[in-house]
């Protein structure tokens, strides 16, 4: 095959450590990945086959999710699909927009608002139209809340508080634009779901006044109750879970080959960024040389001149392709990045909800082993010292350990009902999330592609026309004396 | 001489012998169509550099060396326009014989710009490039820049005639012996020692003055865009391999996935075969960088002529002071006074005058000196006449030939562009549809 062939000659350059061929895919890329990432990289010819799970469970219905129904699976797939085709089919009636970033300084601090316009049809809105200014931690907030709230839901994630390495200062205007345009996604992701979108919370952000969201924020959960949920979580992962069913070892497992997938890419791109952004630069001095050699020419001058004036006019190109790359695909793959860490959140707050209840269902059987014991066992000789009648106490101990068994049963189906729950919570979600990531990242790549062809469709325009003024200048002077 | 533009497609000059031509063969075609058609050579025989061989042998201080040689084939034009054409006449040249065949002809025609060589040693490398002489790709190149050599000098008007470049390419064990025995080693010499030496040329020709700045800007600004152009080789090189690695990790990321899987799979193709692809881009355009330094080397050609011009002024220069000192000498010596200050003057006020006969000798020595001198006066001028209209002919000539050379280099670039854009927006049409498919 040419193209084997063709790679085969090449001379690895020195920045680009070897590939390990261990992939026996029919075309062995001759470059890898630099070294760091190479590490990382799956073996997949090993790897069981990572099948998605993407059986169609649903929420048990419409918009509020009801966790003492039990609902088996087979209905749930109904209705899911169900309420799909009716998403599609009804109109999107919230739209929401983030724009118009301002700053804003105080005596104590400077920091920036975004304006967020609201539209909507819904009934439980007041009205249809809503304008606010909300800053970055008012959305770190709102998410925040979600999160309390579902916590086995997959919420979108936001963009990063601090500022990447390399820049000078925090609020220059790229990374202003990044961030509005993430914040923008962020709230459509949002509202487009239909659990996040029905809560109270989200509502207060898109309409409360400024005033009437600082007491909202007061009133919800407090400091100390998100303490105790973290070190409650932080007690379970140690604990760890016992029987994590297949299916979500799955998501984990996917989880983490799909995260390396995705910095990878991210990575990837950031290098062809920064190779492009340095053949521009060196691109742009071949005009001005072109130039500076058309004027020491006669006959020459003009063809040269035209050169520079093309070589420039594709550097305009170049750089609008590039911006492409660093305006839309890397946050877009970013993005995509932040979003396994709360895959791998949600993962773990299923595991621990499930050590929670298996936890609970061992201090269950322990409690019934006591009970068990303790029937057989006879009075000791304590109680009939402190003047009790050994049946007496056997009795009085019994009827504790009862109640306790009681309490704890009770808890127990707490716990199961609040397991399923969340579950199946998980289960439809990470399905939704599934299909948007497709979405998102088909769209991300066929829109770059689609800039590609913008850019070379441009590039052959300008070299075209140059081509076409040299063969006309040619017709034209057959005949000139150029002395 | 009628200039025809290379559109016109001369079917004058034979194609070269090999069917499969590469690009840079039939860049060499296009180059042949636009010599003079008054030559004499080309349209007699053909030339060629066909292959390159590895030597080995002792060299001068009887060391084993490695080394590269060149096949040139002649054969008579008549010849192949038959149906049944005889084997070419062939012989092997290395690189230094070259070089030696330059020298010779430098020195024997002052007034002409030489073509030059092919470089000596790969400069303007960008990573990829080996700066090695043994380099395949180096050698290859070398051999299409010989090949290129030889058609220019033999479509020299004045070169393409001397014997010592037709035995050349046809006599290959005489030959050193026969070029050393013209003695233009000497006159080599005497000559870059005479150009290496500082002189003040009172009446430069303008012309020539002027002809030698633009060989010095030509020489800058061609460096100047060779180094930018290696660089942004370098950088493309780089943009290009990058996106194999888009290939690689689509290609795990399938194995993961259901229904994505197969789009990005095939994307993955796409991007794998968009990685390839700058090879015979890039290599392509070594090309167009090769013919830039052709003419990088020619304007060293271009200045050194406008050099020897300036020496054969100076030496006329000379040549005619000299004649003037000693003709106010005789002036002074006849009438008695001195009206310039010299030793002698200056010996003979102090010890004396001279004897009347002293002086008559004198006179007379004078007098043949001065004979001599006009006589020397009268050669350096038709030879400083001779050498200004025979460089300024074929500096009009080479003008002509850059000037369309470039400008087809300029064209043919322009077309390598596009080509280049169609492949691409090939590759990521393609790539969007697998991406569809996602």
């Amino acid at each position: 095959m040419k193209l084997l062939g063709a790679m085969m000659q090449i001379k690895r350059p020195r920045f680009y450590s070897d590939s390990n061929n261990s992939v026996p895919s029919e075309k062995s890329p001759p470059v890898s990945i630099p070294a760091d990432i190479s590490g990382e990289m799956l073996d997949l010819d090993e790897d069981d086959d990572l099948e998605v799970f993407s059986k169609g469970t649903s929420l048990t219905d419409g918009n509020s999710l009801n966790p003492s129904t039990q609902t088996s699976p087979a209905s749930m797939i109904n209705q899911y699909k169900f309420q799909e085709e009716e998403e599609d089919a009804d109109a999107k009636d919230l739209f929401v927009t983030v724009d118009n970033p301002e700053s804003h300084v105080t005596a104590i601090e400077t920091y920036i608002t975004y304006r967020v316009v609201t539209k909507t049809t819904r009934s439980e809105f007041d009205s249809s139209e809503f304008e606010v200014r909300r800053r970055y931690q008012d959305f770190l907030w709102l998410r925040g809340r979600l999160e309390e709230a579902h916590p086995t839901l997959i919420i979108h994630p936001l963009p990063e508080k601090f500022v990447m390495k390399g820049m000078v200062e925090r609020f220059n205007e790229d990374f202003i634009e990044n961030r509005r345009r993430a914040l923008h996604r962020f709230l459509n992701r949002i509202a487009e779901h239909p659990i996040f979108s029905s809560g109270d919370d989200f509502k207060i952000f898109l309409t409360a006044a400024p005033g009437e969201l600082i007491s909202h924020k007061k009133q919800g959960a407090g400091f100390l109750s998100r303490m105790g949920e973290t070190v409650r979580a932080v007690a379970a992962s140690v604990r760890g879970v016992r029987n994590r069913p297949d299916e979500f070892t799955e998501m984990l497992e996917y989880s983490e080959a799909f995260s390396q997938k995705i910095s990878a890419l991210h990575k990837v791109t950031q290098r062809i960024s920064k190779e492009q952004r340095e053949y521009l630069e060196e691109l742009k001095e071949c005009g001005p040389t072109l130039a500076l050699w058309s004027s020491c020419e006669e006959a020459l001058a003009e063809p040269l001149r035209c050169m520079a004036d093309s070589l420039d006019r594709c550097c305009q190109e170049t750089e609008e392709q590039l911006k492409h790359i660093n305006d839309e695909l890397i946050p877009d793959l970013h993005e995509y990045v932040l979003c396994t860490d709360t895959l791998k959140a949600v993962l773990r707050r299923r595991d621990n909800i499930q050590a929670d209840l298996e936890a609970k269902a061992e201090a269950l059987a322990s409690k019934k082993t006591e009970r068990e014991s303790e029937s057989k066992v006879l009075s000791l000789a304590w109680d009939s010292l402190v003047g009790r009648s050994p049946e007496e106490v056997k009795q009085h101990k019994l009827h504790k350990l009862n109640g306790q068994i009681k309490e704890i049963r009770d808890e127990l189906e707490k716990l199961e009902d609040r397991q399923e729950w969340a579950n199946n919570a998980l289960r439809s979600d990470w399905t939704r999330w599934k299909k948007i990531m497709r979405t998102d990242l088909q769209s991300a790549f066929i829109d770059t592609a689609d800039n590609n062809v913008k850019y070379y469709e441009k590039c052959l325009a300008i070299w075209e026309s140059f081509l076409h003024s040299q063969r006309a200048e040619a017709e034209g002077n057959k005949n000139v004396d150029y002395s | 001489m009628e200039r025809t533009m290379a559109d016109s497609g001369s079917e004058d000059i034979a194609v070269i012998g090999n069917t499969d031509l590469t690009p840079s063969e039939s860049q060499n075609n296009v180059r042949n169509t636009m010599f003079e058609k008054g030559t004499n050579l080309l349209k007699r025989m053909e030339i060629s550099v066909a292959e390159a061989e590895k030597r080995t042998g002792k060299n001068a201080v009887n060391m084993q060396e490695t080394y590269t040689v060149y096949l040139i084939e002649t054969r008579p034009v008549d010849a192949v326009q038959e149906a049944t054409s005889p084997v070419p006449d062939s012989l092997w040249r290395r690189y230094s014989e070259f070089e030696l065949l330059r020298n010779y002809l430098l020195v024997t025609y002052p007034y002409v710009v030489v073509p030059p060589l092919p470089e000596k040693r790969a400069e303007f490398v960008w990573h990829k490039l080996s700066a090695d002489n043994m380099d395949p790709d180096f050698v290859e190149r070398r051999r299409v820049g010989l090949e290129n050599f030889l058609l220019r000098v033999a479509s020299h008007p004045a070169l393409s005639n001397d014997k010592i470049f037709r035995s050349f390419l046809t006599e290959e064990k005489v030959w050193k012996e026969t070029v050393f025995e013209t003695g233009f080693q000497a006159k080599a010499d005497s000559r870059i020692k005479a150009l290496n030496a500082t002189f003040r040329v009172k009446n430069p020709d303008k012309r020539f003055a002027e002809m030698k700045h633009y060989g010095d800007e030509l020489q800058s600004v061609i460096s100047q865009l060779l180094r930018v152009r290696a660089r942004a080789a370098d950088r493309l090189y780089g943009v290009y391999k990058v996106h194999g690695n888009y290939g690689r990790v689509f290609s795990e990321w399938s194995a993961i996935e259901k229904e994505m899987g197969d789009g990005l799979q095939s994307a993955g193709h796409h991007m794998d075969a968009y990685a390839a692809s700058i090879d015979d881009i890039l290599e392509e355009e070594e090309h167009y960088a090769d013919q830039l330094k052709e003419y990088l080397f020619y304007a060293d050609a271009l200045r050194a002529v406008c050099r020897k011009h300036e020496l054969t002024q100076y030496e006329l220069e000379t040549a005619a002071q000299d004649l003037c000192s000693k003709k106010q000498q005789q002036e002074e010596l006849a009438t008695g006074t001195v009206r310039t200050f010299s030793l002698k003057g200056m010996t003979s006020k102090l010890f004396g005058q001279e004897t009347p006969e002293q002086r008559e000798a004198k006179l007379k020595m004078l007098e043949a000196q001065i004979e001599e001198g006009e006589e020397l006066v009268k050669e350096r001028n038709v030879e400083s006449g001779e050498f200004v209209k025979g460089a300024w002919a074929d500096i009009e000539r080479f003008k002509e030939q850059k000037d369309h050379d470039l400008r087809e280099a300029l064209i043919n670039y322009a077309i390598m562009q596009i080509s280049m854009c169609k492949k691409g927006i090939q590759v990521w049409n393609n790539a969007k549809e697998c991406f569809s498919k996602m």
